[in-house]
């Protein structure tokens, strides 16, 4: 038993999760403190892993709602004439045709096709965007958006991550709590977009997106508001198993819904189509690393990321070999874990494409023993409302 | 605070005789530190284990521990239990969660372990490092 503070910490820092420099806390670190919390860095930030049990925040949210702290999340504004066109040009989705109080995943690629980091794209109004990006990433971006907006005309960039805090609201009723802090605002509001609205009181940027493949909420607010909203949507919240979430059931519930992370499914050598994200990359406009990713899909793809199901249980972890039925390495688990709502321990991976079918077997090496694994189709979870709608033939995005 | 009944060694295991066997858990405080238990690899009954030999793995959402035999001896049985249920750790790392039973081969092992009082020092100081 000796290790395991120390395993989860060395993982951290193998991982490049910690950076050994000073901590950030958000504004509601305070609420987090008071709540028993147990915290850890992430990237330099000092966040809520968990409020007691990761399993019981994921439950609560598949079967209520669960409220995150993602202060640490980065925020770009793109405003301007040209802004829409800049946009077109930085990100593999298209943006341009985004109308007011949309909103829209893509993912941004350097000109070699790999992957800087995947993003939420917000229209606030006609020449005002938001980009909100990951934590792990946000000076990386920075320094990329503002490098990239500078041959252009008519477009401003501006980091406006210090000055706006974040939190999510995630789970089937997210909408009926919100509804009696906002004036019914909430439900009002569709899936992927955006609006100013009134929450308890404070003017807030409401949007019905979010990062767990449930109906959901993400609330872009003033820093001074942050502990106020918090504390009032889960008074609201209480009486139907609202609760406070970490970051561990964050990335569980992500995980089950197949989500990427960047960093894991994503990054510099990973492209967005080899992570599955084709249909956020429109090849029929002109971006930065379009090239490389028409060369990439022309060639077909070595490597994609995968959904695996293990055949007993064992918990596959980042990094872990995937074999082939030869016992020869043919990808790594990107991420993996015991779905809480599956009960079965899943993955995704990054295999050869040869081995990528749904149904082909293969197995993860899980402290040097194989176990069986076979391809499935993800998101390994799907919600009440899409499994019931035959129009989602694949996963809603709700990523970065 | 801790159980008076039985001994602790400073990796967080602790170790209740009954008769000439004695049952093998981890503590309150280590199912605290690591969060949901997900996963339990127990060893097969009939092992002989030595003293302070990793004899299985207990794996939580966020990280993977070792198990050691805090005395040496043979495993007479494996709680078979947390293959299906291993929240049992969580919920009740002193009762329910126990995950081996050993017949020790030199009980006097088991007097050189902390006793209750001795173990929660042990925990301050190691919270407190």
């Amino acid at each position: 038993m000796l290790n395991f503070v120390g395993a989860a910490r060395k993982a951290d820092e193998e991982a490049g999760r910690t950076d050994g420099s000073g901590e950030r806390r958000t504004p509601l670190y305070g609420e987090h403190e008071a709540l028993g919390a147990r915290m850890v860095d992430f990237h330099g930030w000092r966040m809520p892993l968990d409020y007691g049990s990761i399993v019981a925040e994921h439950r609560a949210v598949r079967s209520a709602a669960g409220l995150f702290d993602v202060s640490h999340m980065g925020e770009i504004e793109v405003r301007g004439s040209g802004a829409g066109a800049f946009l077109d040009h930085l990100l593999t989705n298209r943006i341009g045709n985004l109308a007011p109080g949309r909103a829209r995943y893509s993912p941004m690629t350097a000109p070699d096709g790999g992957t800087i980091d995947d993003l939420m794209v917000y229209r606030l109004d006609e020449g005002r965007y938001l980009l909100v990006v990951n934590a792990a990433r946000r000076e990386a971006d920075w320094a990329w958006v503002k490098a990239q907006a500078g041959g252009w005309t008519a477009v401003d960039v501006e980091d406006v991550g210090d000055e706006t805090a974040e939190m999510a609201l995630q789970g089937p009723r997210a909408a009926a709590v919100l509804d009696r802090l906002s004036a019914g605002a909430a439900s009002a509001l569709g899936r992927f977009r955006c609006r100013t609205a009134e929450v308890a009181g404070r003017t807030v940027l409401l949007a019905r997106t979010g990062y767990t493949g449930e109906d959901g909420f993400e609330i872009y607010c003033r820093p001074d508001d942050a502990v106020a909203l918090w504390r009032a949507v889960l008074a609201e919240g209480r009486g139907e198993g609202v609760v406070p979430a970490g970051l561990g059931a964050r990335d569980s519930l992500r995980l089950e819904a197949a989500l990427p992370l960047y960093g894991q499914e994503l990054g510099p050598d990973v492209s967005p189509l080899a992570a599955g994200l084709g249909r956020f990359v429109d090849l029929d406009k002109d971006f930065v690393g379009r090239d490389a990713l028409q060369r990439e899909r022309d060639a077909g793809l070595p490597r994609r990321v995968v959904g695996l199901r293990l055949v007993e249980r064992a918990v596959p972890r980042t990094g872990y070999r995937v074999l082939d039925p030869a016992g020869h390495e043919v990808g790594r688990v990107t991420s993996g874990g015991i779905s809480p709502t599956l009960g079965a321990a899943v993955a995704l991976a990054l295999v050869a494409a040869e081995v990528s079918e749904v149904g082909a077997r293969l197995a993860v090496e899980v402290r040097g023993r194989p176990v069986g694994a076979e391809v499935v189709p993800t998101p390994f979870y799907r919600r009440e409302a899409e499994r019931s709608d035959a129009s989602h033939g694949s996963a809603v995005h709700e990523g970065a | 605070m801790h159980p008076t009944d039985r001994r602790y060694t400073k990796e967080h295991e602790w170790i209740r005789p009954e008769g000439e066997e004695a049952v093998v858990g981890i503590t309150d405080y280590a199912q605290n530190q690591l969060g949901d238990v997900v996963f339990v690899e127990l060893p097969a009954v009939g092992r002989e284990l030595r003293r302070g030999e990793a004899f299985g793995v207990v794996e939580s959402v966020k990280s993977v521990a070792d198990l050691y035999a805090p005395v040496g001896g043979t495993v007479v049985a494996v709680n078979e239990a947390l293959a299906s249920a291993p929240e049992a750790v969580n919920r009740s790392p002193y009762e329910e969660g126990w995950m081996i039973r050993i017949r020790p081969s030199a009980p006097g092992e088991l007097e050189e372990l902390m006793d209750g009082a001795a173990y929660e020092r042990h925990v301050q100081a190691e919270a407190g490092a």
